[in-house]
């Protein structure tokens, strides 16, 4: 039987171990930002908690979404995507707070 | 022989399945996007009264719902390594672990709101009423975002569980687990929208 497949890439995808890894970086970091948001951080409570969460979602896309070994083509449509909620927000922020 | 309709029934492009999920994830994205930009522009105007209501949520619920949902990305990309290696019966078992996690949280997730309904804070309850208007917004964005998000967990164990039924007649298997990549996409989404949700709602003390 003959098959007519387009584009079966499978290469270069981690593997059992290093996916594991990826995992308990990501616990860490969950009990890292429970911990800091114990702490008196003030005005830096939501900036931290902000860059912990955009580190793990950086880790889940790029690794466990194979986002990092996949064509670069799913990389840009991604970036496009965050550019254009980034600039959502952006825009949104500068009428909130200076209105 | 090899005719065109031979062809065609035996058509597969892995590529544009994939593409074509990641567009549907965009759109979801989009969707979440606009939540929490409403969410940004209240939580600038009722800074206090947010920090006032998020202390009425259950962190320690909250943390081990993160950790069940990190830890079901986890067994859902081990089951598609499994697969891809051809090892079946651990791919199933990984699977049967994301989809009973996935469960997991929903109980949890059932037993938080539970314990918030029974205090009289739920959309039109008499508690949430007597509260101010940031607490009644925040509880109400809490409710709505969690509930969203709560049902995309129940539309991802029907997913997960197709692909059970799929890979137990090798429907999915070594050569051809496309459809097994494309559902984890879409776990892996929750999980991701949950990253997001779990400090702003949670981390607020």
């Amino acid at each position: 039987m003959e098959e007519n497949v387009v584009h079966q890439e499978h290469k270069n995808t981690p593997g059992y171990g290093y996916n594991i890894l990826i995992w308990l970086t990501l616990i860490s970091l969950t009990c890292v930002s429970v911990a800091v948001a114990g702490l008196d951080l003030g005005a830096y409570i939501l900036l931290t908690a902000l860059v912990i969460a955009t580190i793990k979602s950086t880790l889940v896309i790029n690794i466990f979404m194979h986002i990092k070994f996949d064509d670069p083509i799913f990389k840009l449509f991604f970036s496009l995507i965050i550019f254009t909620l980034f600039v959502l927000f952006v825009l949104t922020a500068f009428d909130i707070l200076y209105r | 022989m090899n005719t065109n309709s031979h062809n065609i029934a035996h058509h597969r492009d892995d590529f544009g399945s994939k593409m074509g999920m990641w567009l549907f994830l965009f759109t979801e994205l989009i969707l979440f996007g606009g939540l929490f930009i409403m969410y940004m522009v209240y939580r600038v105007e009722y800074s206090e009264q947010f920090h006032l209501a998020a202390k009425e949520l259950n962190l320690a619920l909250g943390t081990i719902n993160t950790l069940i949902l990190l830890t079901s990305s986890l067994t859902m990309v081990l089951s598609i390594v499994a697969i891809g290696r051809g090892s079946k019966k651990i791919s199933i078992l990984y699977l049967i672990a994301t989809i009973l996690l996935a469960l997991g949280f929903m109980v949890i997730k059932g037993f938080e709101w539970g314990a918030k309904f029974s205090h009289g804070i739920y959309p039109g309850g008499a508690e949430l009423a007597n509260l101010s208007n940031g607490e009644v917004i925040f509880f109400g964005m809490y409710f709505v975002m969690t509930g969203l998000h709560a049902l995309h967990v129940l539309i991802g164990v029907v997913i997960l569980s197709f692909m059970l039924v799929f890979l137990l007649r090798d429907k999915i298997n070594k050569d051809n687990y496309i459809k097994l990549e494309a559902g984890g996409l879409y776990w892996h989404l929750v999980d991701l929208i949950w990253i997001y949700l779990f400090p702003l709602f949670y981390l607020l003390h």
